[in-house]
This record gives C-alpha cells, structure tokens and sequence, in this order.
C-alpha cells in the first residue's frame, strides 16, 4: 500500500466505522479494525484468516521487512541445497487477494489503555483489537562475551532465517577442510525444538561432500536430545560416522567472540565455526507492551482465544507465548494459533460467543540429509477443566524412519503452509 | 471502535450475512488440517487437496488411516487426534467446498 493511502486510511478509520451497512470488501464500510503485529507464520496467517472470516472487518498488517522469509527449510541453506530465494515470499497477494492492508514499519510502542500504536516512521495507528506476533527476541544479557553488535557479527545465531543464513552458510564455506564447527543449543523452550538437530545434520551433509575431515560438534544444554532423539541419534551414526559428535549437559555461559571459544560451566571449546543460539523470550513489543506473564520471558495467553493474560482487547501468538505442555514453538504451530485466534477475534467483533473447542495439529518436519526428512506430530484440544491445551491421548507420533517420501511431503508442506499464509 | 449501542444496530443489519447457516466449529477444526491441505481444502502442490470431494470418501479414508488398514507417513496419527463426529463434521466442510 502507499504510504500516502495509509495515512488517510488511519485517519478515516473513525469515519468509515461510522458508516451504516454491511459491505463486505476491503475500502469498504467495516464493523472495527484489527492490528496485527508481525507478518511471520502466525501473524501473516491471522490477517488473511480474520479477512477472510469477518469480510466486514478491516485488517492492518505492520511488518518491518519487505518480504517473508522462512525459518523452516531454512537449514538447508547450510548443507547448499537451497537458496534463501527459495524461502522468500512477497506479501502482495494479502493485499490483492484478501485487502488486508500491509505497512511497511516497524511498532515502537503499544498503548493498551488508547488502543493505538506508535509507529517508527511517525504514525499513529488505532485498533479495535490488537493481534501481536512479534517471534523471539535473543537474551545475549546471558552470554556477556557475545552482547556486543562485533561480537554478533562473528559468533551468528542464524535462528531467524534471512542475511544471518546466508553468512553462516558463508562462514562454513570458507572453514578449511579439518576444521570444527560447534553448534550451541539454549535450554528448552526455544524456537524450533528439532532445528538445531537438523542444523546438525545439514551441516554434516555439507562436510561429507566437501570437507569430509571436518567435525560438527554439538553443545547441548538440556540433558538431552529434545525432540526427535532415535531419529537424529540414527541419521548421525548411519549417515554421518565420525563427524557429528553430540555432548549433552553442556550450558554454554560465555564465549570469547576474538578467538571463537564457547565457555562452557567445566570446560572451553575451540572451534573454527561457531554457531550460538541463544537463550530466547517473546519479542520485543511483547514485552514493551507489558504482555510478559511468565518467567519474565514468555507471553501468557487464554487458549480459546489467545487473548494475553495481561491485556484485554490484545491476543498474542507464535513462538512469544508461554505455551501449553508438549506444544512446541514452532511454524505450524504458530498458523493454527492464528486460525483459533481469528476465529475468535471474529466472533468477539461480532459481539458472539468465542469458539469453545478449538483443535490444534502440528507437525515439524526435519530433514537429515539433502532428500530424506523426518516428522513428528501431535494434535491439541482444549482441556474446559485445567482451561489449556492438551494432547489428545493415542495421537501424534514420530517418523518410523526417515525416507525419501517424507522429504518430498516436508517440501509440499512449506509451500501449502506458505500459501495458507500468504496467498 | 463504533459504541456498542451502534454496534448492535449493525449486527441487526447484517444478521444473517456474516455466516449464514455455517457450521463455525467445522470450519474451525478443517483449517487444522489445510496448512498442509492448503486453505479450504485448495491445496497448491504436492499434498491431496480435499476441496469438493465426496464426503463418504473422505469420512471413510479418515476412518482407515485411524484404523491402520490405509499405509501412512502420518495421517494415521492425525485420524487419530480427531472424534468420528469431528471426522464427520470436517469431512462435511471439504466437500461442500468449490474445487
Ligand atoms: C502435516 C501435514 C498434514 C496435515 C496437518 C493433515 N494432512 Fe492429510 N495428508 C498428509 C499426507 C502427507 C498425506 C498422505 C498420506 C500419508 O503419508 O500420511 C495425507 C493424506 C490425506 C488424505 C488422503 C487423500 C487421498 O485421497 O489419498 C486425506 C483424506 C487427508 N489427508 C485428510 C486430512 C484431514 C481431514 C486433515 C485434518 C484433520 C489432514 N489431512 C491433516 C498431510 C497432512
């Protein structure tokens, strides 16, 4: 949209609200207007859902990059098997197909109380309701050698898929055969609960082609492999003898960025490529709009709606939430939490009851060589006595081994869950 | 936001448009399924897409992969997170759907 438009548009909000009637189109009259924060797999997903539930509902997407970039499929990108072209995907057809109405900018500040967001580029913008689906934000406060802008350059996380991926991949590609790439992983919950064993993998798939006496060393914080073990455990024996070793138990508590050392509590460990992925919390706004409830790091929310604990009138969604037992921080995750929203968001603007038995499916797909992917799954309800998410008994489950056919499905996957989102 | 006296006026006005005789909670529980069935059941590559197909087809497919006796990568552990009423109701979403 043009910037102009945008800004006559949030000033006529009022009046177009005020209109009589029932029109169904976007630019037309509208019973209220969402705001949702975030274009990613939840946000992006929440405004084409609310348009296309609640047509007499205006939608305002604010999204501070050009385009959507994927986060899964993303570790390929390491093992050279796809570019990050391949994940990038435009925002147009939101706008064309579904008159959501996507700004380019990025929220400074939200004001519950006024329901109104500041904007960085200097507009203010009104809500009726607010859908806020920031991601995560990186706690470097927790790793003190690597809490400097020069520090992150060399020591990458690559954690949210776009340049950071591509440097990475450039960092591995000039590592000279022989070399060690180290990979820490923060405690759980994070972003993506098999990512960094698929990292793993791709990584290593990378070395055995071209850089066969190179090692990928895992630094693990938890006490062990947390998602996906058997699978993972098999790929790096089967496929990969002798280059990937996995320590468990091993906290990563500072590096020294200079010579590429990870501290660990008993222990430093050199490495040639070091890759950290740090310890994380809601994103940003989540946390300046006052939307953290719980360890000072993740959002609580009511499952019917995914309202925030916090703030009425405000839902949170994706990876920012604190989440229910056994629901990983993840894409597919994050685009049924947008579909419970939206359903949700609608009736509450229609002034109706909230939806009270939503269903939630997830599935992650890892890949553990360049063809061959892996899955686990589990799928949700809504438990009316303990008032969250539960797992409904005898579902769900894992890959029985990784094979050709399943890397084929996680492809189709991404482009289905893209176009859900997105088209 | 219009007040809430305004409000309801409007939704007076527009009773009956909104969602007309939709079944909200089957419409909710197929859109778990089309993130990878593609939205409505339009799947764009590589997965079945499940808009405008026989009900009876559907309901029958799902009740096997539940079962076991359909081979799966997963959707048997899918089926299985799902009542056959839920099954039932899903089913009768995706086949009143334009293919
Ligand atoms: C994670 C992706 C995913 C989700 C979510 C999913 N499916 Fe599937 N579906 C598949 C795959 C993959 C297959 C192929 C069978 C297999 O290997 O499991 C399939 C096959 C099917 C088929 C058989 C199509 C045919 O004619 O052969 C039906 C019917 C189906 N799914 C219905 C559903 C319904 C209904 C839901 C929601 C309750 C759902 N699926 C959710 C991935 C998914």
């Amino acid at each position: 949209m043009e910037r102009r438009e945008f800004i006559k548009l949030v000033s006529a909000g009022a009046a177009l609200a005020a209109l009589p009637g029932c029109a169904t189109t976007s630019g037309g009259r509208t019973i209220g207007r969402v705001v949702v924060v975030g274009g990613g797999y939840a946000g992006a997903a929440a405004a084409k859902y609310v348009r296309m539930w609640g047509p007499d509902i205006e939608v305002v997407l604010v999204e501070r990059n050009a385009e959507f970039i994927s986060c899964p499929l993303s570790n390929r990108v390491l093992a050279g098997v796809m570019s990050i072209q391949d994940l990038t995907r435009g925002y147009d057809q939101l706008g064309s197909k579904h008159g959501v109405k996507v700004v380019q900018d990025e929220v400074l500040a939200v004001d519950a109380d006024k329901r109104t967001l500041k904007l960085a580029q200097g507009d203010t913008l009104s809500y009726d309701r607010l859908i806020v689906a920031p991601g995560i934000n990186f706690m470097y406060e927790a790793i003190p050698g690597l809490n400097s802008a020069e520090a992150q350059q060399k020591v990458l996380h690559a954690w949210k898929a776009g340049p950071e991926t591509v440097a990475l991949r450039k960092q591995l590609e000039a590592m000279p055969d022989g070399g060690v790439y180290a990979l820490t992983i923060p405690k759980a919950p994070y972003r993506c609960p098999p990512g960094p064993y698929e990292r793993a993998c791709q990584v290593a798939f990378y070395f055995k082609q071209h850089k066969p006496k190179s090692k990928v060393l895992i630094l693990d914080a938890n006490e062990d492999i947390v998602s996906k073990k058997g699978l993972f455990t098999k790929a790096w024996k089967d496929l990969y003898p002798g280059i990937v070793e996995y320590r468990n138990n091993s906290e990563l508590v500072d590096v020294d960025a200079k010579t590429l050392t990870a501290k660990l509590q008993f222990d430093d460990v050199k490495a040639d490529v070091l890759n950290v992925v740090p310890p994380q919390k809601a994103g940003k706004i989540a946390e300046s709009a006052g939307l953290i409830t719980a360890n000072n790091r993740w959002c609580g929310v009511d499952f019917l709606s995914f309202e925030s604990l916090a703030h009425k009138n405000i839902h949170v969604l994706g990876d920012s939430i604190l989440a229910a037992p056994a629901m990983p921080k993840s894409g597919h995750m994050s685009n049924q939490h947008a579909k419970v929203c939206a359903a949700a968001v609608v009736a509450l603007m229609h002034g109706e009851q909230v939806n009270a038995d939503p269903m939630i499916a997830n599935t992650c797909y890892s890949f553990v060589s360049d063809k061959e992917a892996v899955h686990v799954s589990s799928i949700h309800k809504y438990d009316t006595e303990k008032k969250t998410m539960v797992t409904v008994q005898g579902s769900g489950g894992l890959s029985s081994a990784s094979s050709d056919i399943e890397g084929q499905y996680a492809e189709a996957w991404a482009h289905n869950i893209w176009a859900d989102m997105l088209g | 936001m219009a007040s809430a006296k305004y409000l309801l006026g409007l939704l007076a006005l527009c009773a009956g448009t909104a969602h007309a005789g939709e079944n909200l909670n089957s419409r909710n529980w197929a859109a778990s399924c089309s993130a990878c069935h593609g939205t409505n059941g339009h799947a764009v590559t590589g997965m079945a897409a499940l808009a405008g197909v026989d009900k009876a087809y559907l309901v029958n497919t799902m009740l096997e992969f539940k079962s076991g006796k359909r081979p799966a990568t997963l959707m048997h552990q899918i089926a299985k997170g799902y009542s056959d009423e839920q099954i039932g109701q899903i089913a009768e979403f995706f086949a009143k759907q334009k293919k």
